[in-house]
């Protein structure tokens, strides 16, 4: 079998759609939460909508993961490296995956349905409840502030292997423009 | 791999390369968030400012005491034409509603307060959502965010008289001359012996949207149906809570009743700015009537889990830009957040008898 040394272009094109999405939405989601500007009732419709486009491209990403071949890490990186890349990357994956869900859920709990890009109306998936509501809505919060740690390390790790050790990682993941 | 000291150079440059990238992100992410402060009033400013330094925990920030409510609208079909949303086609609709008054503190008399409101949410069988809270003054005083802060510090109380200061609420309504319209309601205004003998108004407007799109601004009030409306003196002697014992016994008798009126906008109304009423003839459109069964206390009530943000809108209604209006959905959502999450934790901060 051939070795792979990058991504597939559709898991170059998700990744990075979602590095846009995500790092949007983490900077709109802290600052309307306390803007009482005229553009925050916009900004609140494009952040639910948007979390919602971000949970159905995990999930198409995630299901994409399972049947790709993916490149290799390096040889030469510790059994330590190793592990700190499997496990941010699942960590990755999960806040993406819990991080919509908890405001769809916050929203069910406060009683209103998430209507993306008012195309259609998600399932309500509890029924209003205000403890359940604060369970959701500190936990949107928490969660968020982790996502933003671990996007912090995992750009650090990605300019690391790009710029420091020069190796295949970050190239994995870039879209190369060759004219041969 | 030799390590030359060019090479070592450049390794240090790619280093504080990457320090510097981390070091943009990291800081402009706090800095969205609010950790270095905020020239702008938050929020959390607004909500601070609402619940002074002794917050009800559990209770709303303002409007803090009142009574759920379950009743029925039941529209009569003539503002379909101008809204597409299914709640104004002729037919019913229960929601979960609330009277409360104005204020951060839950056991309040009822007479203290200066205002009084009537809260509505609907949730229709095709899953859209309505909320509007109204308020019995047609306008608010101000236009901003901004100068609505300024006006609420100014009615604060003073922390060394524990009373607001005369000359701060002077100074601040000569500094606000868009304020005239609601003073010169506040003057006139007499408050009743019942919720259900005062008029509620949305004060802010919106977009009606027909079923071509079409849009139109409107503001809505609740208009009482009862006729025996008395001054709020008759109820004097009844207690902290007179209003809301006048309003059980009331119900005990019959439904409370309300007309749903809308006032449609011409071309020369702003429909950005809640301090100015519209004239006296613009068209109004009787919706339907707003009937009132039961009430239940608020802690344990259906209307407890329900914040009343005016920006929960069904299709067929649109915020318009008004500042005061969209200033209201972060407002509300942390106040609804504080008080939910002292809720999850049961954290209660039982209020001294006799200190308000």
């Amino acid at each position: 079998m051939a070795k792979i040394t990058e991504f597939p272009a559709s898991a170059k094109f998700m990744h990075w759609l979602s590095a846009l999405l995500i790092i949007s939405m983490l900077f709109l989601g802290v600052s309307m939460i306390q803007s009482l500007a005229t553009w925050q009732h916009t900004a609140l419709q494009l952040h639910k909508s948007i979390g919602a486009l971000v949970l159905v491209l995990v999930l198409i990403r995630l299901i994409n993961r399972l049947f790709m071949q993916i490149p290799a890490l390096p040889a030469d990186l510790s059994a330590m490296q190793r592990f700190a890349a499997k496990a941010s990357h699942i960590v990755l994956y999960a806040l993406m995956l819990v991080i919509p869900l908890s405001g769809w859920l916050m929203q069910n709990a406060a009683g209103l349905t998430v209507s993306p890009f008012g195309i259609l109306n998600l399932p309500s998936l509890i029924p209003a409840n205000i403890k359940a509501y604060a369970v959701f809505r500190e936990l949107h919060g928490l969660l968020t502030w982790s996502l933003f740690a671990v996007i912090v390390l995992h750009i650090s790790a990605a300019l690391h292997h790009g710029l420091i050790r020069q190796d295949s990682v970050l190239q994995s993941m870039l879209f190369r423009f060759k004219n041969k | 791999m030799s390590t030359s000291p060019n090479k070592k150079i450049n390794i240090n440059k790619r280093y504080s390369l990457i320090f510097v990238v981390i070091a943009v992100l990291v800081f402009s992410f706090l800095y969205a968030a609010g950790l270095f402060g905020n020239k702008d009033v938050t929020a959390q400013d607004f909500v601070n400012l609402q619940q002074s330094a002794k917050p009800y925990f559990g209770f709303r920030r303002a409007h803090a005491k009142g009574v759920c409510l379950q009743g029925e609208f039941i529209a009569n079909g003539a503002l379909a034409p101008f809204s597409q949303s299914s709640l104004f086609q002729a037919g019913s609709n229960t929601f979960t509603g609330r009277f409360s008054i104005a204020g951060n503190n839950p056991l309040a008399p009822d007479l203290a307060a200066p205002v009084r409101s009537f809260a509505l949410s609907f949730t229709t069988t095709d899953g859209e959502h309505w909320r509007t809270g109204m308020n019995t003054p047609p306008v608010v005083a101000v236009r901003t965010p901004e100068a609505f802060f300024e006006q609420l510090t100014a009615l604060s109380p003073d922390p060394a008289t524990g009373k607001p200061d005369p000359s701060k609420i002077k100074a601040f309504f000569q500094a606000h001359p868009e304020s005239a319209t609601f003073n010169h309601w506040k003057q006139q205004y007499q408050a009743t012996s019942s919720f259900a003998t005062e008029q509620y108004h949305s004060i802010n407007a919106f977009y009606l949207i027909d079923a071509k799109g079409q849009r139109r601004a409107a503001r809505w009030a609740a208009v009482p149906q009862a006729t025996d409306k008395q001054p709020e003196n008759a109820i004097a002697n009844a207690g902290p809570d007179a209003l809301q014992l006048e309003l059980a016994a009331r119900l005990a008798q019959q439904p409370v009743k309300f007309d749903l009126m809308f006032t449609l906008a011409n071309q020369t109304d702003d429909e950005t700015d809640p301090t100015v009423l519209w004239p006296d003839d613009r068209e109004q459109v009787n919706a339907g009537t707003l009937v009132i069964t039961q009430w239940q206390a608020q802690q344990d009530g259906t209307c407890n889990g329900i914040t009343f943000d005016p920006l929960v809108l069904p299709k067929g209604i649109e915020a318009t830009k008004d500042p005061i209006l969209n200033a209201r959905g972060a407002a509300y959502a942390e106040s609804y957040r504080r008080r939910a999450k002292e809720t999850l934790l049961q954290q209660t901060n039982q209020p001294q008898q006799g200190a308000h």
